[in-house]
């Protein structure tokens, strides 16, 4: 009764999608990537979630809820447009460090990553809301 | 004195949103807001006595020249005063009428109750047009709110409806009167307006809508349905606003404005018309109410119809009298609600016929009820005495046809006032039923005499009565705030002058015939029934009402069952079809013809537009769901693959991911439906079908071509391209557009996604309760 736990290759691949869908958010300000695919890569990842252990497995991977994931990016995207208004700045500017950093060397940090990670948040979010509100029946008799 | 309307605001948040933990004791968080308002106004009283308007401005949207600008002068101090003063009263005695637990609703009152007292002050400082409206809607959101605080009662949600929308009707009039207005003149400032004020057509137009607003909002003949309605609020607020406050706001509008506009058009004769039959139909109506409250209320339609008379027909005597009725009626009558809310709350009853006999230690009441009731009915030694007397003298000097028409109805007027006032105190001074000497009493044990009210309760309603007959008896000690207030409404006016003797003269002859009158109606009510019904029978806007509200629902309904069909296809179809149409039809008319694109730009285009046609078809073709929801899936990566071999990674990337997802939601969906299409539908429906989708194929295919040869300015992507690196610091153009060039799009398009996930969410919801969803 020794067997591999059926579903480590699931979360293996869950994991590096995951990750894979932080470097492109992280880097997708000068390479192909971005908030919004980031995002949609990581939907899929819990996608794959969901295609093999149901609701229940994409209830376990956070304590967070859907809506809160949701409302976090939002909240997160609205922020990052009005904190230059409270500086005194027009809404939406961005700012930019140089940042030079152990492992990643000299790089550049802009407050647009705040403003896109909202945007990945929005997007698993949906991704999230949807699985909640559609995904946790049993599938009926198939066709 | 903005700063006093930010602590209205703090400080009514702050109940409203702990006035579950808070309750009553909400009160005495709410208190320093008014208090504030007095001391602020207080404060400044000498120099706006001297005639002076302190003013504040702060500037809200510079571009479009909208200012928030204050100004404190004389009349706006009068209001002012009785705004916080009557607000300070009427906090206290909520905290101890309020029920003091077990209710949520109680801190929220109060809470809103402050929010009011708030927009109320903004509203009568205000120096400018839109400022004012602003304020204006603010006052009947909060009233809707707190008519319908208890939200349980479908009643009172259906009379906060009704005051809302027969108020806010009327406001909006008022806008666009306040816009033509400010256009004409050239500033929407109040006191610039009124210093020189505009002419013309469009100024009438401007006036009778600004006016109509006014009419609402008072509650004036045809539209004063709503506020006997109103009286489903707890009594703190019909208190404080419909009866001192808020409903006078259309009369503040129309003395501010009268002596500018009061020649515009039929200004004076139109709002003396409207005054004297809401003045006649609010007391006749009074004269029939059984719940004490109500008569009340139809009492301050009737007093609301009186100043409008006053204020409407302009000239200094009738202004300076309307300024004192405003001041005499907001005393008199918040008490006079304030010792019905007593009554209820210790009897557990308004309804006059009901009202046991009060006992001993009712005197303290009995004597405020007596002294607001005689103030409101005019008697002499009470300051409603000498308002009324300023009224008749004033209209009784006028001398013209208007003066006289409003100095009958006004006379007439006030003898159904002494009438009603009678009828009010009746019940009141009720003996004790049976006493031990009285031989004809019933058999029945006496009722015990309820409790009388605690100091809280009674102090308010006595503060109010106070300075009533202080006023009464010493009428001069008001002059130099009325004076103030009639010298800013018209600089240079009669200076006034407030005595309680005149000698014998006609106002006072005339004083003395309303009361006689007046208490014999009370006496003989019972066979002038039928003359007084006339008051109920008038043709009343609130019919109206109620047939528009049913009217729009049931065009609703049928609009709604004809367009909101049911059916997918319908709706699919309709959606389609349009698209088709209007965008081939643009083509056409347009004479666009599309050019012939060049077939193959690459190799690899090939193999990869073969897969983009056979996904494409097959998805057509098939009759199982599943199958088809893969062959989309076909399409999207095929599309995937050519933006690769077009060079597009980033485009490709989004692709395969978003492809990946919806294939799985899809399916997720198509779970629910039929395995199969539906079966074979009717030909004449499939050869619908069929066009629908030709026509918008071939649209969209012609509509991509033109499109894209159609080019003709710069391409704006060649700047955005240069500028990504300087102004975005990051290499990937689209990226940089995304969440910097363009990133007010971007949140816009984030909002949308999650509010359609949230929808998306509610709507699976419902469909999976049927239940509970659908009756």
């Amino acid at each position: 009764m020794s067997r591999p736990d059926p579903t480590l290759p699931t979360r293996l691949v869950f994991t590096a999608a995951v990750v894979g869908s932080l470097y492109l958010l992280l880097a997708g300000h000068n390479q192909p990537g971005g908030g919004f695919v980031g995002g949609i890569v990581a939907g899929a990842a819990v996608t794959l979630r969901y295609v093999t252990g149901g609701i229940d497995a994409v209830r376990q991977l956070s304590r967070a809820q859907p809506w809160t994931v949701l409302g976090a990016g939002l909240l997160t995207v609205m922020l990052t447009a009005a904190v230059p208004v409270l500086l005194g700045d027009s809404i939406l500017s961005s700012a930019y460090v140089e940042l030079d950093l152990p492992v990643f060397g000299a790089i550049k940090a802009g407050s647009v990553l705040v403003f896109d990670a909202g945007v990945y948040l929005v997007v698993v979010g949906v991704v999230l809301m949807v699985f909640e509100s559609f995904g946790d029946e049993a599938p009926e008799a198939g066709p | 004195m903005i700063v006093v309307l930010c602590l209205h605001v703090v400080l009514g948040t702050v109940a409203v949103a702990f006035g579950r933990r808070l309750g009553r004791r909400a009160a005495w968080i709410c208190l320093p807001a008014p208090l504030a308002g007095a001391a602020v106004v207080l404060a400044r009283l000498g120099e706006v006595l001297d005639g002076g308007a302190p003013t504040e401005v702060v500037t809200w949207v510079d571009r479009a020249g909208l200012d928030l600008a204050l100004r404190l002068d004389g009349f706006a101090a009068l209001f002012a005063l009785l705004v916080t003063g009557v607000g300070v009263v009427v906090l206290v005695y909520a905290a101890a009428y309020l029920p003091a637990a077990g209710d949520d609703g109680v801190g929220r009152l109060l809470g809103l109750l402050t929010l009011f007292a708030g927009a109320m002050l903004g509203l009568v400082l205000a120096d400018d047009l839109l400022a004012l409206y602003g304020f204006w809607e603010l006052t009947s959101v909060t009233s809707y709110l707190l008519i319908g605080n208890d939200h349980q009662n479908p009643k009172a949600r259906a009379a906060a409806l009704q005051a809302l929308l027969i108020t806010s009707a009327g406001a909006l009039a008022m806008l666009v009167g306040f816009v033509l207005l400010g256009q004409e003149a050239g500033t929407f400032r109040i006191s610039e307006l009124l210093a020189d004020p505009p002419t013309g057509t469009v100024v009438t137009v401007a006036v009778a809508l600004v006016a109509l607003g006014a009419v609402t909002k008072s509650a004036q003949y045809p539209f004063h349905a709503w506020l006997p309605g109103a009286m489903t609020a707890a009594t703190p607020v019909s208190a404080y606003l419909h009866s001192a406050t808020m409903v006078t706001a259309g009369v503040f509008l129309v003395a501010r404005l009268g002596p500018a506009f009061g020649d515009v058009g039929s200004w004076r004769p139109a709002l003396v018309t409207i005054g004297l039959v809401t003045m006649l139909g609010g007391g006749l109506r009074a004269l029939r109410q059984q719940d004490l409250k109500l008569l009340l209320a139809h009492g301050t339609v009737s007093q609301l119809g009186f100043m409008m008379v006053l204020f409407g027909l302009g000239g200094d005597d009738a202004r300076a009298a309307g300024v004192e009725l405003v001041l005499a009626h907001g005393l008199f009558k918040a008490a006079l609600f304030l010792v019905v809310g007593i009554l209820d709350h210790q009897t557990g009853t308004r309804d006059r016929r009901r009202l046991p006999a009060l006992g001993a230690g009712w005197l303290p009441v009995k004597v405020v009820a007596v002294a607001n009731a005689a103030s409101m009915a005019g008697i002499p030694l009470l300051f409603g005495f000498v308002a009324k007397e300023e009224a008749l003298t004033a209209l009784e000097e006028g001398g013209g046809a208007l003066d006289r028409l409003a100095l009958v109805g006004v006379v007439l007027g006030s003898i159904l006032t002494v009438a009603y006032s009678a009828r009010f105190l009746g019940p009141l001074l009720r003996r004790p039923a049976t006493s031990p000497d009285d031989e004809r009493a019933p058999a029945v044990s006496p009722a015990p005499s309820p409790a009388p009210p605690g100091a809280l309760l009674l102090g308010p309603a006595l503060a109010l009565t106070t300075v009533t007959v202080v006023l009464g008896v010493v009428p001069g000690l008001g002059d130099a705030v009325l004076d103030a207030a009639v010298q800013a409404l018209q600089p240079g006016s009669e200076p006034v002058h407030l005595a309680l003797w005149h000698g014998l003269n006609v106002p006072l002859g005339l004083s003395a015939l309303i009361v006689a009158v007046g208490l014999v109606v009370h006496r003989f009510r019972e066979r002038l029934d039928g003359l007084l019904a006339a008051g109920s029978r008038l043709p009343s806007g609130g019919d109206v009402y109620v047939g528009v509200l049913r009217g729009t629902n049931a065009l609703a309904d049928r609009v709604t069952a004809v367009v909101q069909s049911g059916s997918l296809p319908i709706y699919a179809g309709v959606i389609l079809a349009t698209t088709a149409v209007l965008t081939g039809g643009a083509l056409l008319a347009g004479g666009f013809r599309p050019p012939w694109p060049d077939v193959v730009d690459r190799a690899a285009h090939v193999p990869v537009a073969a897969a983009v046609v056979i996904g494409a078809v097959a998805a057509a073709a098939t009759r199982r769901r599943f199958a088809a929801a893969l062959f989309l899936g076909v399409t999207g990566y095929a599309m995937a693959a050519l933006f690769v071999v077009s060079g597009a990674p980033d485009l490709a990337l989004t692709q395969v991911a978003i492809e990946t997802l919806t294939t799985v939601l899809f399916v997720l969906v198509l779970r629910r439906l039929p395995g199969d299409f539906t079966q074979r539908a009717p030909i004449f429906r499939r050869a619908l079908r069929a066009l629908v989708a030709t026509s918008v194929a071939v649209t969209v295919f012609a509509f991509g071509i033109i499109a894209a040869g159609s080019r003709r300015a710069e391409p704006i992507s060649e700047e955005m391209v240069q500028r990504a690196v300087p102004d975005g610091n990051g290499k990937n153009v689209v990226n940089v557009i995304l969440v910097d060039f363009r990133a007010l799009d971007t949140m816009g398009e984030v909002t949308v996604l999650a509010a359609a996930a949230i929808g998306a969410v509610a709507l699976a919801r419902a469909g999976r309760r049927p239940r509970v969803a659908s009756p």
